[in-house]
This record gives structure tokens, sequence and C-alpha cells, in this order.
């Protein structure tokens, strides 16, 4: 065990736990950040994603002693109270089916969009293919994608 | 049914209204059965359980509406559109609803389940007549209020109106309506006063969802509970033997490491029924510790020794087995019309074909989990799953507690597909509760949900047809499959009643490996091997595919045959929309067409697959999809439920399997388990079919065609008929493109 101290959401917080714990269940269990969720644990499917220094990253591939020092936004952070264009973009479209692996969906294309404003449809395709989503809501994802970056644009 | 003409409806009363001591007035229902005469709905909002009533709407001082939502939400959108329902024939604006999931517990609610895409389907009446009672109750009040006849009311949006242009608000009148007697007779809207139904809404937890709010089954916590992570064997037909926990126990974090298993098999033994008693056979070690992390970390430092209990099974072998069934003679007649033996006998050319399909996990994206804690008072149970009914019934019997002391809480769920029709899962939770006496939440990762899942299990197929004189004499399908086949009406679906000549055959072998529903149960592969079999069939005697279809829709509609639950007019419909809509035959060159048709979980579907090939490979451009569900309640969900399950239907059939090595699932987790990703993705085109018959379900049936329209298209870029799945594993494109 051990301490660090973690910039979430522009808050500081301190937490006592193992080096090697994912931030994925800091997040979770200790800092009752309960948006993030655990799809696969290995990388392979986006649920987790947060932004780390505005950069899309998976949670459960980073250990907490990583993350020291570094920017956490979660979804929880992303706004206030929904009102960033990602988020109305996919209100606007209706895109959760199930909905568990939205907020990786949404952290992904804010960061996605966040470098590039004015993507073509390729490269939208591209930014988001990491992310799974078992109820296949892949028509509506794309589409709120592009809504988006007209709102942001 | 048709809707076109407004219904009366008198029957026993099938609801209750008590006024709550928090102001406003309670409407309590059971769905689908009448309320026992001696029950009373609860005066104070905090006391709903449900132990009489399935549904409840609350009607406030101010007029608002909160409707408890009664069926658990796994993504096919029913805690919205069902509360549609109720709020089209209360008549109250969109906005004044607020709609909460019920906590659910025992005894006497019914049909507290989602799958088989019926929920939908069952509640259309029902939930329509609670909303037109409780609104003629309030317009009852207000008519006594000004002393006229309620006949002299109007009522819309949640305002009653009297001649003298007089108005009072719903609120205004609940606590007298909260005192009238139940209406008998109420009449419900024409379709053409919809001002609901039929219109975009969006999903109700949409605002939590998009801001990370804590709703799915994992995000549950309380006060002290604590993490479990349970060992289970890593082959089917494998038991624990013994188990050393020295390294887990020290590890930080880690509370106790304690062995599960003797209350579910006790419970499961007298259950003969049971899908998942394959899961209970063993002893699991659970690593009980104060984080999930620490608690999985606990799990992999257990070092087990397992011994062998029934035989390890392999994928090779039940291909062997399956193809050796198919090929014998121990079959099942699920349906006989005419002689085909004869037909088969007095052909003049026979067209046969085998078609193979693997075992399938669902990957619900969120891992099984559950929350238990067993006091003395009570058993109190959080999580998703998509039978509670079921669930609380065997935890009573596990734990030999009466009914009423099971509290189940159902959870948003991510994701279903059937695998949260078993009640594996909560059994663990609860034998691990009543083991450590603190309130524990079970959490699988990936690695345990893939690994010892409910699978779909692997089927092949085998069919034929006899032709003479250039004509289709004989249809002859054979089933063989792991455990469990095709059942009920299924054999009576189409092509059934379309030939005078038919017949389905089945068998199975019994493995030790769970299997059980997955999305579209039963149907998901058989449409896609009748439906390649018809495009290859269709060639054969040289005929169009799409009017090979229309053709024997019309036998079907010359010789009515009762047994037949799907409408061969509805199915020419879909069809005739989905060529005009797909532009069927005219597209580019390079551009290759796919068609396929099927009616399950009682809405007919037709769908078109538009195919490029891109490197040699064969990529999906565009599907385009008819559907015939009756009356669309709420066409933004309805549309991702159809979109979801064409795409989620091209995926598993070109991309997934797991296959089994001396009981061991190859794959268990998504680096070595493939699902569809954005980048596989074709843009699916819907198209509904516009009347006014009762809605039927959206979840499943747009699932089983599609394979066959993506086959068939491939087959005309490529010239290669694929009949095993996946196909993108089993299609040798080198030899034949290029
Ligand atoms: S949980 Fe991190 S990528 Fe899947
Ligand atoms: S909405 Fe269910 S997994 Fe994406």
């Amino acid at each position: 065990m051990a301490t660090f101290n973690l910039k979430i959401n522009n808050k500081k917080h301190t937490v006592e736990v193992d080096e090697d714990t994912p931030l994925l269940w800091v997040l979770r269990d200790h800092i009752d950040l309960v948006g993030t969720k655990f799809g696969c644990g290995i990388g392979q499917c986006g649920a987790c994603t947060v932004h780390v220094d505005g950069n899309a990253m998976r949670s459960c591939l980073l250990q907490v002693s990583q993350a020291e020092g570094m920017s956490i936004t979660t979804i929880e952070g992303l706004s206030e109270d929904g009102s960033h264009p990602v988020q109305q973009a996919w209100k606007e479209i209706d895109v959760p089916q199930c909905g568990y692996c939205q907020s990786g969906q949404i952290m992904t294309a804010s960061a996605f969009l966040n470098q590039n404003s004015n993507p073509s449809n390729s490269e939208i395709r591209d930014a988001m293919h990491g992310n799974i989503c078992r109820c296949a809501s892949y028509n509506s994802i794309e589409k709120a994608v592009k809504v988006a970056a007209d709102k942001i644009s | 049914m048709n809707l076109s003409k407004q219904q009366t409806f008198s029957r026993r009363s099938f609801l209750k209204t008590s006024a709550l001591a928090s102001g406003g007035m309670l409407i309590s229902f059971n769905l689908f059965t009448a309320c026992k005469s001696d029950v009373k709905p609860p005066i104070d909002i905090s006391q709903l359980n449900f132990n009489d009533f399935n549904a409840f709407i609350k009607i406030s001082d101010e007029g608002k509406v909160t409707i408890f939502s009664p069926n658990p939400e796994i993504g096919q959108g029913v805690k919205t559109s069902m509360p549609m329902l109720i709020a089209e024939e209360l008549d109250v604006p969109w906005d004044d609803v607020y709609i909460e999931q019920g906590v659910l517990d025992t005894e006497n609610y019914t049909r507290q389940l989602a799958g088989g895409s019926q929920s939908i389907r069952l509640g259309w009446e029902p939930l329509r007549q609670t909303g037109a009672t409780a609104k003629q109750m309030l317009v009852n009040a207000a008519a006594a209020k000004w002393g006229i006849s309620p006949s002299e009311c109007k009522a819309s949006q949640g305002v009653i109106t009297n001649p003298k242009g007089e108005t009072l608000g719903y609120g205004d009148v609940v606590k007298e309506a909260a005192l009238l007697d139940v209406p008998e007779d109420v009449k419900l809207k024409d379709p053409e006063d919809f001002t609901i139904i039929g219109k975009n809404t969006s999903n109700v937890d949409i605002d939590k969802i998009i801001t990370g709010k804590p709703l799915f089954g994992l995000d549950y916590k309380e006060e002290g509970m604590v993490y479990a992570s349970v060992l289970r064997p890593p082959a089917f037909g494998q038991v624990l033997e013994s188990f050393d926990d020295t390294a887990a126990r020290a590890l930080s974090g880690v509370i106790d490491v304690v062995v599960i298993g003797e209350k579910a098999r006790a419970h499961l033994e007298g259950d003969k029924k049971s899908w998942t008693a394959q899961l209970s056979k063993s002893d699991k070690v659970v690593v009980i510790a104060k984080t999930t992390w620490a608690a999985i970390k606990g799990k992999k430092a257990i070092k087990a020794v397992w011994k062998n209990d029934s035989e390890l099974e392999s994928t090779e072998s039940h291909d062997k087995i399956l193809l050796d069934l198919l090929n014998g003679e121990k079959f099942d007649t699920r349906r006989k019309d005419g002689n085909v033996k004869k037909a088969f006998a007095n052909a003049d050319k026979i067209l046969e074909r085998t078609y193979e399909s693997p075992f399938l996990p669902h990957n619900c994206m969120e891992p099984m989990n559950f929350f238990a804690n067993v006091t003395p008072e009570k058993v109190h149970l959080v999580g998703p799953v998509q039978t509670p009914e079921d669930a609380a019934k065997v935890v009573s019997n596990m734990l030999d507690r009466k009914l009423e002391d099971i509290h189940l809480e159902m959870t948003r769920m991510g994701g279903g597909f059937g695998r949260r029709l078993y009640g594996d899962f909560v059994y663990e939770a609860v034998e691990i509760a009543d083991k450590i006496k603190k309130p524990v939440k079970m959490v699988s990762t990936r690695e345990d949900d893939m690994t010892t899942g409910v699978y779909r299990p692997a089927i092949k197929y085998k069919i034929a047809a006899s032709i003479k004189d250039g004509k289709l004499t004989g249809y002859h399908l054979k089933e063989a499959a792991v455990n469990i086949n095709m059942y009920g009406l299924i054999p009576n679906f189409f092509p059934a009643a379309a030939l005078e000549n038919y017949q389905v055959d089945t068998v199975n072998y019994q493995s030790n490996i769970t299997t059980g529903a997955w999305r579209a149960p039963y149907t998901n592969f058989l449409a896609s091997a009748e439906q390649s079999f018809f495009d290859e069939l269709a060639e054969t005697l040289e005929v169009d595919r799409v009017q090979l279809h229309l053709d024997l829709l019309e036998n079907v509609k010359n010789n009515p045959e009762p047994n037949i639950e799907y409408s061969p007019e509805r199915l020419q419909g879909v069809i005739k929309m989905v060529v005009d809509k797909s532009n069927w035959g005219k597209t580019d060159p390079g551009v290759y067409q796919g068609f396929s048709v099927y009616y399950c979980h009682n809405t007919h579907v037709a769908e078109v697959a538009d195919i490029v090939m891109e490197n040699g490979n064969p990529v999906v451009k565009k599907v385009t999809c008819a559907v015939d569900c009756g009356v669309v309640v709420n066409p933004l969900g309805a549309l991702n439920q159809v979109k979801g399950g064409v795409i989620d239907g091209i995926g598993h059939t070109m991309y997934s399997e797991l296959a089994f090595k001396d009981g061991v699932p190859q794959s268990n987790n998504f680096n070595s388990y493939q699902l569809i990703r954005m980048g596989q993705t074709p843009q699916v085109d819907v198209h509904f079919v516009k009347n006014n018959i009762a809605p039927t379900g959206l979840g499943e049936p747009t699932l089983p065609p599609v394979g066959a329209a993506v086959a068939n298209a491939i087959y005309k870029a490529t010239g290669k008929r694929l009949t095993k799945q996946p196909y993108i594993s089993n299609m040798d494109l080198e030899k034949v493109v290029g």
C-alpha cells in the first residue's frame, strides 16, 4: 500500500492503494466515480476510457502510480451538467441502447474532436474503432460524432 | 387485431386506487392478472413493495405523473416505451412524466421479464387500459365537483375542461378521484388521435447515461459492502479437488477466502429443468476483499487442483458427432406435411446442403455481477437480472426463507441478449453473502464471463429440396444441435405451409457445456441456413429469388393453415418494401446484393445487404431493412433496436466463435474473441410498414435474417457459397477472387 495524490476533474484526491491498482478501480471503488466502466480489463473495449492530460486513455491499463501528477478527466467531469457538445449530440441522436459502453464512447469522441474538430467519415470510423458497443449502436455513434463536430466548429 | 376503430373494454377491474399520505393519488395495477379482492394498495409511497401489484402510477397534487416502470431495462427501450402507452391514454404531456424503475419483490407479479421481445406486445392493451381508466376517474371526480355529467367534460394534456370553458388540472382532483370506484368501461383512443405513441421519444435515462451516473448493477454500493471474485472450474467437465489460499490471504485488501457450491447444488438437485446446473456442479473458491482489484488479484493467487468429473469435450468432436447425427436416423419429427420421401424418390434433381454454426457467448458489455445481503430480517438483492421473479423463488428455496423476505431491486442492465435470463450469478452472490454475513457484491471479470457462460449451442442443419420438371416438390430440414433443439412453433415458420411435401426433423447431443437462450433463440442461425439455401434453390430452379418467395407465400394464402403463426400477406409486404427501398437489382457495378426474409418473434422482416470487395475482402456497406412490427410505439427507440439487431447479426455471422478444447473455452477476452467494431459496420437503412396492428417485438427479429443476406451477397461477388459460420474464418477467398 502506498499513498497517491491524484488530480481528477480538477479536484485533488489522496488515495491509499496498492501501486499496481489500475486507475479504473481507483476511480470506481475509492473515489466513487462509477461512470468509468469495466468491460474487459485489457485495453480492448474502451469502456474505461478517460482523458489523461487531454488524451483518451484506457484507465484499466493505467496503474495508479503512473497517473500521479497528471490531469485526469472522467465522464463526470467532462462538463458540469451534461452540456459538453458531445454529450448533447449523444442526447440529440438518442445513441444509447443499454448505455453501458457510452461513457467510454463519449470520452473517446470528445478527446478525438479536441484534436480534429472537422473530421471526415473515415477518420471518425478509425477514431471510434477501439470502442466496442455490444448493442451495436455504431450507426448512431457515428452520426452523433458528426453532430458534435458541427457543434464544436 | 385491428385497432383502427375505437374499442371499449368491459372487464373486472384490474387496478386499485388510493390517496397518498404525502398527497396525490396512487394507482396500482397488475399488468396481466386481475387484482385479488383482498389486497390493499399501500397508502404511503415508501411502502411500495410490489407484492400484489406490479406497476404503479403516482399523480401528485401538482399534476406530475410518476410511472414506476415494471419491466427491467436491458437496452431494448421498454423502460421508455411501456410508460408511453400509459401516458398516451392518461393524456398527460410527456414532459410531465417521470419514470422510475420499480423495486420488485415476489409473489404475485407476472411477466417481470425482459426477453423474447414480448414486453410491448403483452403490455399493449393492459397498459393503455390502465391509463384510460385513470383518466376516466379524474374526469369523474371533476364532473362531480362541477355537478355535471362526466360525458360533458373533456380531458387532454393533464387538464379537464367543462362546457363553460372552466378547467381543472389533474392535480386538483386527485384527492377526490382516489376515493371513487374504478370504472368498468373505458374507451381507448383511436390510433389517429395518438400524441405520444408513434412520436420520437428519448431514452428516459439519457441524462444519467451521458453524465455517468450510477445506474448499473456494477455501480451499486452500500455502506460496509465487500467485493467477491469467484474461481470456477477452468474446463467444463472438471470440479474442484483442493486448493491452497496462502498466497491469496497474504495480499493486502483480501479479507477472507470461502468455498461455495453446496446450497446451489442442493437446490438444483430438486430442479431437473435447470439450464445452468452444469455451472453449479463444482465447489467454487471465493476471495472476499475490500476492493474489486484486491478480489481479482486474490483469485489469481489461489492455487487450485481440479479433477475430471465427466468427459472433456472439444469442438472437433462436436463437429463429428453432429455430422454423424445429421447422417443418421435418430430424429424427432417436428412437422410433416404430405410425403417428403415420395417427393424425393420421384425427383429428377435434389439440392442438399449442410450449414454449420459455432458456440457463442453473450458477452454482455457489463459482466455478470450481483449484490446480496442476507440478514435475519430480509435478503436484500440488487442487480441486473432478466428474471427477477424466478431468481427470488430460487433464493427463497436455497436459503429456506419466506418469499416475502426476498427483496430484489433491479438495476439497469448493461446488455442481456439472453444471458441474464439465468440466475446462476444471483445464487452465487446469495451463497457468498449467506456465508460471510456481510453485504457483498460478486463481480465477474470478462474472462470469468466468457469462459463460464450459458452459450448459444453449436448447431448444424442439413437442408434438402426435391425438384421435378423444374418445379420444387419437397423440402426436408434436419437439425442436429448441442443440448437444445428448436421447439414449439418454429417448425411452423415460413416455409411451412408453402409446400405440399414438407418435413422438419431434429436430433441433439447432450453435452456438459452449458447452453441456453441467445438473442433470437432457435432462429438466429436457422434463418441464416434456410435463407442461404433458398438463394441457391432459386438459382437451381432458374427463377428469381424474390419471386420464388412471393410465389411460395401465395401458396400459403391459397391454402390457409391454422398452425401457421406468420402472415403471408405481411411477409409479402416487407419483401416488396425492401425490393423497392434497396434498389434491388439496380445497383452500381461493383456492388453486390443479397436478399433474405424471415418471420420470428411475431415480427416480419426482409433485408437486402449491399457489399463491395475491397482488397479481396467482402465489406458490407449497407443493409436495407423492411420491418412489419405493427404500431411503432417509439420510432427513435425502434430504430436503435432494428439497427442493433442487424449489426449484431452481421458481427456474429462474420466474426465470432467460441471453440472448445478438452472442455476449455479457447477464447476468454476481446483479444481472442472478435466482436464487430465500427470500422466493419454498414449503414442500416430502416423502413417500417405503417399499420394499426398491435405492436410486436423489435429486440430480436431483425437479427436472424441478416446472416443470409450477407452470405447471398458474398456469393454474388465471389461465386462462393458460405455455409459455415463465422464466415470470415471459413472462406477461402484467394481461390475464388481475382
Ligand atoms: S475495460 Fe479498459 S479497455 Fe476494456
Ligand atoms: S449501448 Fe450497450 S454496449 Fe453500447
